[in-house]
Parts: C-alpha cells; structure tokens; sequence
C-alpha cells in the first residue's frame, strides 16, 4: 500500500511540476478552449438566439466547452506516457521501487489537477459570456471536474500503455477526440439530431460529463425545458430510456466508466515489460 | 557472499533466445564486467536483474532478492545507469535528483546533503540549476551516475557507462566508479565491448550470442591463451615456421607477411630464438595477449565494435540463431 501512495505523490508531483515549468504548454492548454467559445460563441450564438427560454447559444456550449477542455487536458496524460517512453524517462520510473498501480493513478491524479485547474481557469469566463456564476456551483463543478478527468485520464494513459511514439498517440487521440466531442452535446443538444446520431451520443461517456457540468450551470430543471419551439426533441437534457439524467446519474457514469478505463489501464501497465 | 545469483536464466523474445541459459555469481564488493559485441545479450541480463523484463526460464537473485518475487526490495537494492538517458530533460538537475529521492524513499533529513555530495563528486555544482536540456551527453551521464548512486545502492549496474563519450570523459567516469567502489564498498554489473574498460573489471565474463564463453579474471583470460604473443618478420619466413615446428614444437600463423605464434614466457624464449635462428631477422615484437586475442580465439569472430542501433543488435542476434 505504501508503495501505491508514494508512487501516486511522486509521479504526480512531477507532472505538475513539469507542467508549470513549461510555458507553452500552459499556454497553449487554455487558448484552444477560448478559440472554440470564441469562435463558435460569436459565430453562431446571432444565428441561433434562443435554445430554450432563457438560454442563448452562448451559455449552451460554455459549460460544454469547459468539459471540452477538460477532456483534451485529461488525455495529456497518455502524451505524458508516450512521451517520457520516448526519451526514456519511463525506465527511471519502472526501476524504481514504487507500484505499477501507484504509476498510473499518480499520472491520472497529476493530470486530473491540472486539468480541473485549466477547468476552473475557464470560469473566469463566466461573466463575459452572460453566465451567472455562484460560490456554491465552483463547489458542485469542482468533485465533477474532478470525476471527469480522472476518468478521461484513464483512457489516456490506456492508450498510451501499449504507444511507441508521440505521432502515433497524437494520431488516434485525434481520431478518438474530434468524434467524442462533436457527438457530446458540447455544440448541439443531443435529443433532436437523427436517431443513429443520438444513439452514437448516447454512448458517448463525454456526453454525460457535458450534461452534469451543462445542468450545473443552467440550473437542474433545465432538463424538463422543452425547447423554444415547443417540440420535446429540442430539450437540452440527456434523455436514456424515457429517463432524465440528473447530475448525479451522469456522475456515476462517468465514475464506472474511470472504474473500468483505470483498471485496464492499470492491467496494462502491470503487463508491459 | 554472492549479491547476484544468477542460475540457467534464459530470455526469449518469441523464437529469438537473447539470453540462453547463463549462470554466474557475483561477490560483494566485486567489479564484474560483462563483455561482447552488442547483440550478445548484455542489456537484456541487465533488464532481467533489474526487474525491467521477466525471465523465460532459470532463477536469478539480487542482494538475496528474487528478482521475479521480490521486486521492491530488488529496485532498492540497485542502482542504475542505462545506455540511453533516462532523464527528465525539462527538469533541472536538482529536481531529477530529487524526484529519485522521493521514489526511493530517502530520508529527508540526509536527502539535500546527499545530492549537494554527489552532484560535488560528478562535478555539476555549478550546474544544478540548468534544465537538463542545456547538458552535453557526458554531463548527462554523469548526472545519471550520481542519480544511480543517491538511494545509497548494494549494487551499481552500468550498462554501457562511457558508450559514445569522448575519452577524456570516460576517464573520468572510470575515476568516479574506482573510487565509489573504494569508499561506498559497492558491488558494481557493468556491460562494455570496449576491451580497455574490461581490464579494469577483477572478473569478466565473455558473452556472446547470449550464452556465457568464458568467466575470470582479465589476467587468467590472458594466461589461457598460452604465454605471451610474439610476432616477427623473417627474410624467409617459411623457413622461420618450419624451425620454430621443428626445434620448438610451436604452432606459428603467417598473417600479411608476419609470423605469429603464441608461447609461455616470451620475453626469456626471445633471447634463445634469435640466438639460435640460422635466417636473417627484419622485425620481431613481443607482447601480452589482450582480451581481443582471448574472445577472438574463444568465440572464432573479432568483436565487432559496431553503432548500438537495435537494428544491427537484432540482426546480429537473428544470425546467431537461425
């Protein structure tokens, strides 16, 4: 057990420390967020006015873009594999007398931080965007950021444990991160798109993790909103079998799917030679 | 005490056997030396003793530690300096050294003292607060070395400690582990296929094609070869050979115009040839074997020193095996 907890500190101590050194990085990591919300906000938000009673366009993909940046954040953490497998920092790590397990939840933790750093970052954002923020929603966003990208990070470090090269990583995170986001609700809501596009959404883990943050922002009876063209299709809320998820349903769904991403993850690691 | 045990250990990637049923022990405080051409299965023994790959077959111990069972206490017991860096390039010297504290758990209380010594000894004081970026490949290895030796190790391995520095840097890196192993009664595994850095080993074992030739002292490998080497250029060297057959029952090579044979006690057998030889001599040179004359003889092939490209390793290993 020891073993586990010095492994998690260390590795995540140097994550954070790696990343706070490295200033493109940190700068980099917060600009993309703000083109998308820039870009898609000023773009489209004249185009589409209202979703629902209330909510224009630009308070709809806010809290989608701040899942956004999470999600592409939490992947970092299977570059950082890749990346110290590259340059041969990984052996350093593997020779040392910490646990596998302790390695991966470590880079998970590390990444995790920084992610829900570059979340809450976002948050700044609140006001130019015409989104009420309070102390109590930071206090809900933080426990979810939190979920969301330990979750994500376990997908990245997965599909990381088996990569040689960074092109190689950079090519199926690409592959694997344009899909999970366009089809996360992020930039539409995910009930009156045609039925296989709902169905691929629905299965899509991001688009729970957009719907908590979505209904944190927005408020929790935003679900039942029906839509500003009075057709139950445009409702904003995730809809699975008849039932609406509330935040806490989508939490735990994104808490089973990290389960099982970290456990493979974990397995993998254990496995490599 | 054997700190390394090392019994039939055998590692097979697929139908390739990198490593075929070697067995050696190695004495506290000893320097060992694994010397053959790159391919021969040097870094893999390393990696299975350092816990890095799993055996296929035998059993191997470090500092009494299973290495398949015991890992943890085997990763404490060792330290490391691989062929290529394992460092943190974006971190300063100091933060490296101090992420392998935090790993191995070193006592905070001695941990700053530690570094500040070892980063003394390696000679990069000044620089401990450059990124790791900004070093040239011999300050890199020497980082390496100090980080290897900061969880006070039973064992140091040294794959390949000086492949690829300049001599005055490997020279410096053989200073450093001769006077570690004085003062920190270290027992130190390295790898090399230079034959100078073999002779500062007290044993060696001769590797090639995964299996273990030959295993002694630099000295007795010598001595196996059966006396000193003498070489010498004769107006007629036929007629050098045929006498050196006949009244000395030698077994002599003409190689390039020279005659070459191999006799115990060179330097006195010298004298009463030349005296005795009815032809008339150009040149003749004496000298002790080296360990190229010992793996050239033992393994039929000069070693080959070749870049360490995996590509050359896995073909030189393919054509061991097929």
């Amino acid at each position: 057990m020891e073993a586990v907890f010095r492994g998690m500190w260390v590795i995540a101590y140097r994550d954070l420390l790696r990343f706070v050194q490295e200033r493109a990085r940190l700068i980099s990591s917060f600009a993309m967020p703000l083109l998308f919300l820039v870009i898609f906000g000023a773009g489209f938000s004249r185009v589409i006015g209202n979703l629902t009673p209330g909510v224009d366009f630009i308070q709809f993909i806010y809290p989608g873009i701040i899942a956004m940046s999470v999600l592409m954040g939490s992947l970092m953490s299977g570059l950082s594999v890749v990346w110290d497998r590259e340059f041969g920092f990984l052996r350093e790590v593997l020779v040392a007398p910490l646990s596998r397990t302790g390695i991966v939840l470590g880079k998970a933790g590390g990444t995790a931080l920084i992610a829900l750093g570059q979340g809450l970052v976002m948050l700044v954002l609140a006001p130019f965007v015409g989104v009420t923020i309070s102390p109590m929603m930071v206090l809900k966003l933080i426990p979810l950021l939190i979920i969301v990208s330990v979750s994500l990070s376990g997908l990245g470090i997965l599909i990381a444990s088996r990569m040689r090269s960074q092109q190689g990583f950079q090519m199926l995170v690409q592959i694997i991160i344009m899909p999970l986001v366009f089809l996360s609700g992020v930039f539409f809501p995910v009930n009156n798109v045609p039925a296989w596009l709902e169905v691929i959404s629905k299965i899509n883990p991001l688009t729970y993790g957009v719907d908590a943050i979505r209904q944190v922002f927005l408020g929790a009876e935003l679900p039942a909103m029906v839509g500003s063209a009075g057709n139950p299709g445009y409702a904003i809320g995730v809809t699975v079998f008849g039932h609406t998820m509330s935040v806490l349903d989508d939490a735990m769904v994104i808490a089973a799917l990290g389960i099982v991403l970290l456990t493979a993850a974990v397995w993998s690691f254990n496995k490599q030679e | 005490m054997n700190v390394i045990e090392v019994e039939a250990l055998t590692k097979a990637f697929g139908r390739l056997k990198a490593v075929d049923g070697v067995s050696f022990n190695v004495p506290r405080g000893e320097i060992f030396g694994f010397l053959g051409p790159n391919g021969a299965g040097k870094t893999t023994t390393i990696n299975v003793l350092c816990t890095l790959l799993r055996p296929t077959g035998g059993r191997a111990s470090v500092n009494g530690f299973d290495v398949v069972k015991q890992p943890r206490q085997v990763q404490r017991s060792i330290g490391l300096v691989f062929q290529d860096p394992t460092l943190d390039e974006y971190l300063t010297a100091e933060q490296n050294l101090r992420f392998h504290a935090y790993a191995y758990h070193v006592p905070g209380a001695v941990r700053e003292e530690r570094i500040a010594g070892l980063l003394e000894l390696v000679e990069l004081s000044d620089r401990r607060k450059s990124k790791v970026s900004t070093y040239s490949g011999g300050m890199k290895r020497r980082l390496e070395l100090a980080r290897g030796l900061l969880h006070h190790p039973q064992i140091l391995f040294l794959d390949e400690p000086t492949l690829g520095l300049d001599p005055q840097t490997r020279r410096h890196i053989w200073e450093y582990v001769l006077a570690l192993r004085r003062e920190e009664d270290l027992t130190i595994f390295l790898t090399t296929h230079y034959m100078d850095e073999a002779e500062h080993c007290d044993r060696i074992a001769i590797i090639d094609y995964g299996r273990v030739v030959a295993l002694d002292t630099p000295d007795n490998l010598k001595d196996s070869m059966g006396g000193d080497v003498v070489t010498l250029e004769a107006e007629d060297n036929e007629k050098a050979v045929a006498e050196l057959r006949e009244r000395y029952n030698l077994s002599p090579e003409v190689n390039n115009g020279l005659v070459t044979f191999s006799v115990p006690h060179g330097d006195t057998f010298l004298p009463k040839f030349v005296r005795n030889f009815s032809n008339r001599l150009i040149s003749v040179s004496v000298r002790r074997p080296t360990l190229d004359d010992v793996f050239l003889k033992l393994t039929g092939h000069a070693i080959r020193d070749q870049e360490a490209d995996s590509w050359a390793q896995l073909r030189t290993m393919m054509r061991g095996h097929s």
